[in-house]
């Protein structure tokens, strides 16, 4: 049993756990006939569920999933892979339709069309009642987890987000306040305005599918589900006392060691590489990581336009191109951020703490 | 003329013909005065209420005993809580350390065990000297200045703060020899 808790710890690192979701996410859509089918649903969703069940002889892992903060997250566990299954398995069956010319299952479902009232209304109306119920239940069978007053000198430790948050903290690990919580938030939200007005394709539209949409949907649900919704539950449960890593069957020690020793792209580059000191000027010293950052933002759209993404460059049009290359670089930033950090300890690509810019 | 302005009031006798209507424009600029004074008197009301009569802000100077009472190699923490300062004395002299992480604000613990500021929200680290090396903070914990008083006691000014980043713990006031 500790065999198997200590493989679960060391599995949940921050580094292990994120490659290993992105790693079934993308297989388990290369193989979606095999696994977006009943069958592994029926094994998947038990299994996750006894899995929790024994998971609470755990003290540890007890403490952390029947915090009151903690309960919606428990629920996403759940609701969002049965969710991302569900619309799988629709989009495989319509994909099976479409290849031997049967009509699709929305068609066949409602053949006339349905009114907005009664029909829709009545089901919504029912929905809020129901909803409603659950959230009444909810707050009187869990109440509102309350702290001491607020005390600028004490900051709780661990000090976290509201759970719909988490994901932002977790960036701010490896990236700049002001581009983890200003301008990132920002190009999500305009981002995902954009979305209707870079992508016109009518394809997908009222019904599953995923054969003639499988660049656009796997992109939305690596951003997603990798590096929004994997990062509050990382946020939630495996986060402790100093922002530290601990595995689900880990004591919250204070005093738990952990190095996070991290260097500047110009300490590599100066010290290490060319062996003297940094440069005093701070515009010398940056150099090599502003040519890092241009050539980043520059050369990718370039090449990609006249590689494999020439069909979306004759599609899009140049503007339209060029936005949607910015924003898909801007979202690949924070993985690559990661993977520089766990590999090298790369702490930024651009420090200019003088002027509180870093990159 | 008549027909689109016509008298509030037939004029009594003796009166010219246009009174009532210059009582009427009396009372308007009346009206107008008296709204625009009630305004500005809630404006200002409303201005005075921003600064408290009271502020339960302790002064951005304060006295904090004497040198001796500080042990090498030891964080002083009696000031965390009512300063938001931390007095450090090592070999040659003293510091004092803002409890203010340089990422985003927190209050960081003295893990003295680990001899080490750790921050619980973001999980920057920072040794006693102040200097960031672990986690995302961008800059080390700025320092604020120390003197001797003529009484002997330590005064330290909140007004006042030294940056390691831009060369000013070597600035008088950010380091008492002692």
């Amino acid at each position: 049993m500790e065999t198997i808790k200590d493989i679960i710890n060391t599995l949940t690192a921050p580094e292990i756990l994120i490659t290993l979701a992105t790693i079934l996410l993308f297989v388990s859509a290369k193989y979606r006939h095999v696994f977006y089918t009943n069958t592994v649903a029926l094994v998947l969703f038990p299994a996750m569920f006894v899995f929790m069940a024994i998971s609470m002889f755990d003290e540890d892992f007890y403490l952390i999933v029947t915090k009151p903060d903690n309960v919606p997250i428990v629920g996403m566990l759940f609701l969002i892979p049965f969710f991302t299954w569900f619309s799988m398995r629709e989009a495989v069956r319509n994909d099976r339709r479409t290849d031997s010319g049967t009509p699709l299952i929305e068609k066949e479902e409602t053949a006339d069309k349905v009114l907005t009232w009664p029909d829709l209304v009545y089901t919504e109306l029912i929905a809020i009642v129901l909803l409603t119920v659950l959230l009444v239940g909810w707050s009187i069978l869990i109440p509102a987890p309350l702290e001491e007053s607020a005390n600028p000198a004490a900051t709780p430790n661990p000090s976290k987000a509201p759970w719909y948050f988490l994901g932002l903290q977790e960036m701010l690990v490896y990236f700049d306040p002001w581009l983890a919580g200003v301008v990132f938030p920002g190009l999500i939200i305009v981002g995902l305005m954009a979305i209707p007005y870079i992508d016109t394709n009518p394809k997908g539209n009222g019904y599953y599918t995923f054969k003639e949409r499988s660049w656009e949907i796997m992109t939305f649900l690596f951003g997603f589900l990798i590096l929004w919704v994997l990062l509050v539950i990382l946020g939630t449960f495996l986060r402790g006392p100093n922002w530290n890593f601990f595995g689900p069957y880990e004591y919250w020690d204070t005093h738990k060691l952990e190095a996070l020793v991290n260097v500047d792209l110009s300490d590599y580059f100066w010290v290490r590489l060319l062996g003297m000191g940094r440069p005093d000027n701070i515009l010398i010293r940056e150099s090599v990581g502003f040519l890092v950052v241009l050539g980043y933002f520059l050369i990718p759209p370039m090449v990609l336009a006249r590689t494999i993404f020439k069909r979306f460059y004759e599609n899009l049009g140049p503007a339209r191109y060029h936005i949607m290359v910015f924003l898909l670089l801007c979202m690949a930033s924070l993985p690559i951020k990661m993977v520089l950090r766990w590999l090298f300890n790369l702490k930024y690509i651009i420090g200019i703490p003088e002027f509180f810019f870093n990159i | 003329m008549s027909k689109v302005n016509p008298p509030l009031r037939a004029a009594k006798p003796g009166e010219p013909a246009d009174a009532g209507r210059r009582s009427f424009f009396s009372w308007m600029s009346l009206a107008w005065v008296s709204f625009t004074a009630s305004m500005l008197a809630a404006g200002t009301a409303t201005a005075r209420f921003m600064f408290p009569n009271v502020l339960f802000e302790p002064p951005l100077t304060f006295r904090a005993g004497r040198p001796e009472e500080l042990q090498v190699g030891i964080v002083d923490e009696r000031f965390k809580d009512s300063n938001q300062v931390w007095l450090v004395r090592e070999g040659g002299g003293i510091y004092a350390l803002s409890t203010t992480c340089t990422h985003l604000g927190c209050t960081p613990n003295w893990l003295s065990a680990e001899q080490k500021f750790k921050c619980p929200c973001h999980g920057s680290g920072f040794y006693i000297t102040g200097i960031n090396f672990e986690g995302p903070a961008p800059r080390p914990l700025e320092r604020f200045a120390i003197s001797l008083a003529d009484d002997g006691q330590l005064v330290i000014d909140k007004g006042r703060k030294f940056q390691q980043e831009k060369g000013q713990w070597e600035l008088p006031g950010a380091y008492l020899e002692f």
